[in-house]
């Protein structure tokens, strides 16, 4: 059972506080996109075997939304770092990389 | 108000710990920018407080202040006097983006008291309650079993929790069912 | 025989006579007895049958480990299967019987049954036989199988569980699993760093097994050093020390189950049985031991043979031999310990049988010394078959089992090796690898299971880590426990030495079968899984058809599946599926290892969860006065809400039925303190609103009310109620009573997660406020009698007061809002006071509304209500697949507005088709009522020959109002299909006929609403 430390209120918050939430950093596509993007952007979801960047609710706790960096085969949780932002901070991309040297996300490559 | 009620009207139980329901208080969920002196001054004139550190409740004169969020505070305050600090907050902090409501009546408030206190929240929620891990002032919202709850330490070892009004009888039973007499663990007393 | 020794016994109390019972008969045992030693005590060998063949079984081990010895314990209300003799502790008036027989233990017609069906019963039994000939199985195969099978007996379903259980959440720095020398050494180095100790040891004493085995540690004797150590341990304030608790299972980021049996030694004695220890560790030590393995010798089931360790067990902790003659069968030097702790209490040891030709070391020498027969490069051909060890066929090793000698005894102790108990380090991922010297698998401490720091968490300790010999094992706990502190963040230390004796040994020699070249009589006869019947002959045919992977064979062969997990099986099984595949063992490797080590009640994992507590129930504050009037409950997800309010000679649907009248002519009253009602506040506020309903919000005027609709991202509709603005940048946002916490979340989801610069704040005010439904001709007349009652009140008229309004102010001395929407048609009011007040001010209604023919009404009543008006019901018009178009709700949805959550995805082409089915009213020809959930049927079948559907309805009721059943439903293009007589056939077998109408029943032009 995994903990996560929430970056709002510094909790390390067992799952049972939690609520994860898919993907993280999803561009959201409304009307005017194509069919393809919107298609995409409702169901093309990332499911990597290594680093994933996910969004997790401190439900059972202040609320907040946050993004983790997380390792979904050996659980390794590389940050956790704030929901307001589209991509990950330079600090959190490097504490991947230097665990995990060649990560890549989308066009990022670590 | 002599019509108002309590969620399970003051009942109370005595085993490992004190269980009881302890009765209406004024509550105020207050939304804004902690950072300003306006909502700052606002907190303090509502309950002679600072506005609390993250995971902390502070006491004042008139009412306390806990942190529930990065932009949400509990106030409590006195029960009859709650429409008039939500109207003085409104007053305060009028031009600022901000949100206060009354929330008085849909909390169910609880303390468990005794030296087994530690332990009968330890059997139900998810929180080292060992000594030193969390301390007088300590405010810590989570998960009491199946519900969602907030809870803090007084100066007197009485712990505090706060849940729905709705699930206010669930907590009760389930605080009693941890405090069975017989049920002891013995680590923390 | 096997009886108690007139000395020996280090755990009993021979002055504490314990009186007990097994299969009603009465026996006697000590204090400090297990059920297994007790039952050997008595002479009861004999303790269950197996699984398959209904063979007799005895007691093979001393502790979790053993296979056989499973009863059932207790009666009434405090019965339970499957529980282990060897884990019970004895107490007086315990209970047990044994299982898996018909019609006696003694006497079993299965055992003679398997004789003839033993062919059939072999690996993949179950696979092969469900192929062919077809009604074999349901006729002559399945009666059989249900007959004999099945593990001990359900407890009776009329009986609820007597005791009670809970969790306790624990945070350390150290974890310690195992209270024998290995763990106490680990536990004294991790506390000797001030790190926050807890060690758990399943059994009810400390020091495991080493008394037994003997030997120095410190200068002390281990019993000594034990105790010594304990007590200094419990001297500390940052070691915690509990016994009778099981380290169940390791998971993910240090998270580790104990289980504790609190009142399994001392049942009724009040609190709870069991309770579940959810601990946080930052570095667990697992000082688990290790199991001896048995040997693959033809008859190692019949009842007398059992594991050398757990016979000395027997002798020197709680004074009993299993037999008088005992033959001692071993491939390493551990089992000649037995043969010394048999020799001092008195019992015969009439050969010791070692497999290697150069046989023993020190032990050995002492063992002869005995003056005892040892004979090496020796095997066990076979032990006749029957309800007791009688005699022993004796063999050379390395052949066929030929030439055999035949002894007699009654009693053999075998020892085919030690395995680590590598369960908790393997349950989140620790590697294992394998030792060609001890012939087993031990963990390879550089691949730990790793936590969320991405290091490892788990270290082992002692025989757990592989070492076997005492010297070897206190120095590899020092090590561990000085590690394990240290990857917990305390200071390092220099692991200390620890002085002790040991004996040299010779090699071990790995043994697989017995003798090495058993023909195929005595490998049919020589079990590896002694629980699933699962024999050397089984495993080997599984590799004959294909079954190379280990995971597979123990699927095909159901090695290792039993209760015990495999614990005494699983090695033998696979190096015998590696020699038959031409692999090495390590290449075959071992199946996964899960949690829990050892099987935990489900009652403790439940915890508190049952009876009153077993889910939280929601009541609105007016509750208590529903249920003491007739309330029939409806759960509406954790909520409870009256369904109807049955009166003295009514059924639920009369009641339903006079609700519906009554509102409609009356006055009724309907708690709707359960609605959501979310503030939505800020500058950004109607833009948002704007994006979450489909509908506008941000134009809605300050004073007034909207209807709106909620649709997720890809265009559904997910919740809807009415809206209201209460100043310039606040809203009130009403929700349906299973949308509150939703779509709160579901706000804030958007705010935090997407417009995160839009200044909106949110607060959850739904229980904040008990809000009462005043519905029907005469709800004007109650309000303002109870204003007039109390001097004054708001204005309630319709010009003060007008449709889809509302108001803040006093209503019998309340202070109450005030909302002028219908969800019946009726004239109605919607007041929120303080939840409170909520009680105090539902009495007022009622009794002020005596004179208006008051009653309240429940659910099926508003559900009645607003289908009678065509309005529509999230969870029944509605199921996640379904948009607001289909259900006519086009008016609903704002062209003005460029985006709302939901527009994009109604925009894609199955969205847009006019073949989806769409919202009519139906009418039964016959004015019976529709079944729920029916299906129109129209012309022609689909590709499964089945009638092809063309709708189906969403909602049916009787409405009293119009005397005949009304429904909706979502036909395909209904709207254009009026006056059609559609079938929907019904599950009884009717066909149903109904006409498609408007979905409006009742008060078409919506006079009634407007008064």
């Amino acid at each position: 059972m995994l903990i996560l430390e929430c970056p709002y209120c510094g909790v390390k918050a067992e799952e049972t506080e939690l609520h994860g939430g898919g993907e993280a950093h999803l561009k959201r596509f409304g009307p005017g996109s194509s069919d393809d993007e919107f298609h995409d952007y409702l169901f093309m979801k990332e499911n990597p075997r290594g680093v994933h960047l996910e969004r997790w609710r401190h439900v059972n706790g202040c609320g907040k939304w946050f993004h983790a960096a997380r390792c979904t085969q050996t659980l390794e949780v590389f940050a956790t770092y704030s929901a307001q932002t589209t991509e990950p901070p330079q600090e959190v991309k490097d504490k991947i990389s230097a665990k995990r040297p060649g990560w890549t996300w989308r066009e990022f490559e670590g | 108000m002599s019509n108002a009620v309590s969620a399970l009207g003051g009942a109370s139980f005595a085993g490992l710990a004190k269980v009881t329901d302890t009765g209406l208080g004024g509550m105020i969920t207050l939304r804004g920018d902690f950072a300003s002196a306006k909502f700052q001054a606002a907190v303090k004139a509502a309950t002679g407080t600072e506005v609390p550190a993250t995971r902390k409740i502070v006491f004042g004169d008139t009412g306390a202040a806990a942190w529930m969020s990065p932009d949400e505070l509990l106030l409590l305050v006195d029960y009859d006097g709650v429409d008039a600090v939500v109207a003085k907050l409104g007053e305060d902090l009028a031009g600022e983006h901000h949100m206060a409501v009354n929330v008085s009546d849909a909390r169910a408030c609880f303390s468990v008291s005794g030296d087994a206190a530690c332990e009968v929240i330890a059997k139900v929620a998810p929180v080292d309650l060992d000594d030193g891990q969390f301390l007088a002032g300590d405010f810590r919202r989570t998960r009491f079993a199946q519900v969602a709850g907030a809870f803090w330490l007084d100066e007197a070892g009485v712990f505090h929790i706060v849940c729905f009004r709705s699930v206010g009888e669930y907590m009760f039973n389930l605080l009693k069912a941890a405090a069975h007499p017989q049920s002891k663990v013995g680590v923390y007393a | 025989m096997s009886t108690r020794l007139a000395k020996q016994g280090r755990l009993i109390d021979r002055s504490k006579q314990i009186e007990f019972s097994f299969n009603g008969k009465k026996l006697k045992g000590y204090a400090g007895d297990t059920l297994a030693s007790a039952l050997l005590a008595n002479d009861q060998m004999l303790v269950g049958r197996s699984f398959k063949y209904h063979r007799p079984r005895g007691l093979v081990a001393s502790g979790s480990e053993e296979p056989n010895a499973l009863v059932g314990l207790g009666s009434s209300d405090r019965f339970e299967p499957n529980q282990r003799a060897t884990t019970t502790e004895l107490f007086s008036g315990l209970s047990a019987q044994s299982q898996n027989h018909w019609p006696s233990l003694e006497y079993d017609v299965g055992e003679l049954n398997s004789k003839f069906f033993s062919r059939f019963l072999t690996a993949g039994f179950y696979y092969k036989m469900f192929i062919h000939p077809r009604p074999f199985w349901k006729h002559v195969y399945e009666p059989f199988i249900r007959q004999s099978a099945g593990l001990g007996k359900a407890p009776d379903k009329e009986l609820k569980d007597a005791d009670t259980y809970e969790h306790f959440y624990y945070f350390c720095d150290v974890l310690v699993i195992g209270g024998g020398v290995a763990g106490l050494q680990a536990a004294k180095s991790a506390a000797a760093t001030g790190a926050k100790v807890l060690v758990l040891e399943e059994k009810s004493y400390w020091g495991g097994r080493t008394p037994v085995d003997g030997g120095t540690i410190e200068g002390l004797d281990a019993e000594a050093w034990i105790a010594k150590t304990v007590a200094e341990l419990e001297a500390m304030d940052n070691v915690t020390l509990r016994t009778r608790t099981m380290g169940a299972g390791v998971y993910d980021h240090g998270y580790i189950l104990g289980y504790e049996r609190l009142t399994d030694h001392a049942p009724g004695q009040g609190g709870p049985r069991h309770r579940l220890w959810r601990i946080r560790a930052t570095q667990t030590v697992t000082a688990t031991g290790a199991i001896e393995r048995p040997l693959s010798f033809a008859g190692n089931d019949v009842p007398g043979v059992m594991l050398a360790a757990s016979m000395r067990d027997y002798v020197v902790n709680w004074g009993v031999t299993p037999g008088q003659k005992v033959v001692v069968a071993t491939n390493n030097d551990d089992a000649y310990r037995t043969a010394i702790s048999l020799h001092e209490a008195g019992v015969e040891v009439v050969r010791v049988l070692d497999t290697r030709e150069s046989g023993g070391g020190d032990l050995a020498d002492k063992v002869r010394a005995l003056g005892i027969r040892v004979e090496c490069g020796r095997a066990i051909a076979k032990v006749k078959d029957g309800k007791r060890v009688t005699k022993v066929a004796i063999c050379a090793q390395n052949g066929e089992g030929g030439a055999r000698e035949e002894i007699e005894a009654d009693a053999v102790a075998m020892s085919g090796g030690w395995s680590p108990v590598v369960h908790l380090w393997s349950h989140c991922g620790g590697k294992l690898t394998w030792d060609d010297a001890q012939a087993h698998f031990r963990p390879d401490p550089e691949r730990a299971p790793t936590g969320h720091d991405g290091k490892p968490f788990v270290v082992t300790a002692g025989c757990a880590s592989g070492p076997l010999t005492l010297s070897a094992v206190m120095a590899d706990a020092a090590a561990a426990g000085a590690k394990a502190a240290e990857a917990a963040g305390r200071p390092a230390q220099s692991v200390v030495e620890v002085a002790t004796s040991d004996l040299t040994e010779a090699p071990m020699e790995a043994v697989w079968m017995m003798p090495a070249k058993a023909d195929i009589k005595l490998r049919m006869k020589t079990w590896l899984d002694y629980q699933n019947d699962v024999k050397v002959s089984d495993v080997q045919l599984a590799a004959r058809e294909g079954y190379e992977s280990v995971e597979h064979t123990k699927r095909y062969t159901t090695l290792g599946m039993a209760t015990d997990q495999g614990k005494l099986s699983n090695i033998n099984g696979l190096a015998i599926l590696a020699d038959s595949l031409g692999a090495e063992i390590p290449q075959v490797g071992t199946t996964t290892f899960r949690p829990p080590y050892h099987p935990i009640s489900m009652a403790s994992i439940a915890g508190e969860a049952r009876g009153e507590i077993f889910q939280p129930l929601r009541k609105t504050p007016m509750y208590d006065w529903h249920d003491s009037n007739g309330a029939h409950w409806e759960p509406v997800g954790h909520w409870r809400r009256p369904y109807a309010y049955v009166r003295a000679g009514e059924s639920v649907h009369d009641a339903v039925n006079r609700e519906v009248k009554n509102t409609r002519e009356n006055l009724g009253l309907l708690d709707a303190s359960t609605l959501g009602k979310l503030i939505v506040k800020g500058p950004d506020a109607g833009k948002f609103l704007d994006m979450l309903y489909t509908n506008m919000m941000s134009t809605l005027k300050i004073g007034k009310c909207r209807y709106g609709l909620m649709c997720s991202e890809n265009g559904f509709l997910d919740d809807d109620g009415v809206v209201a603005r209460i100043d310039e940048d606040t809203w009130l946002c009403h929700t349906t009573t299973g949308g509150a916490d939703r779509i709160h979340a579901h706000m804030e989801e958007w705010l935090q997660t997407e417009w995160w610069d839009w200044k909106v704040y949110v607060t959850n005010a739904t229980e904040q406020l008990a809000q009462v439904a005043v519905v029907g001709p005469n709800a004007r007349k109650v309000l303002e009698k109870l204003n007039a009652n109390a001097g004054g009140g708001m204005d309630l008229s319709k010009e003060a007061l007008a449709f889809m309004e509302w108001k803040d102010g006093e209503i019998g001395g309340f202070k109450a809002r005030a909302y002028r929407i219908s969800f019946s048609g009726e004239l109605s009011y919607e007041i929120a006071v303080a939840a409170s007040e909520g009680q105090a001010f539902w009495n007022a209604l009622v009794e002020a509304g005596k004179e208006f023919g008051v009653m309240p009404y429940g659910t099926e009543c508003l559900h009645i209500l607003r289908a009678e008006k065509g309005f529509i019901m999230i969870g029944d018009e509605t199921d996640g697949t379904v948009i607001p178009q289909d259900l006519g709700l086009h008016w609903a949805l704002s062209k003005k507005k460029e985006d709302y959550l939901g527009k994009r995805a109604q925009q894609r082409s199955h969205m847009a088709d006019p073949d989806r089915w769409q919202l009519v009213g139906l009418e039964t020809v016959d004015g019976s009522v529709l079944p729920d959930g029916a299906y129109a049927v129209g012309n022609g079948t689909n590709a499964n020959g089945q009638k092809n559907t063309i709708g189906r309805v969403t909602s049916t009721y009787y409405s009293a109002t119009v005397g005949r059943g009304i429904a909706m439903g979502l036909v395909k293009h209904g709207p254009k299909r009026m006056g059609e007589v559609l079938d929907f056939p019904g599950t009884d077998g009717k066909i149903y006929k109904a006409k498609i109408v408007e979905p409006i029943f009742y008060d078409k032009d919506g006079e009634k609403q407007n008064v």
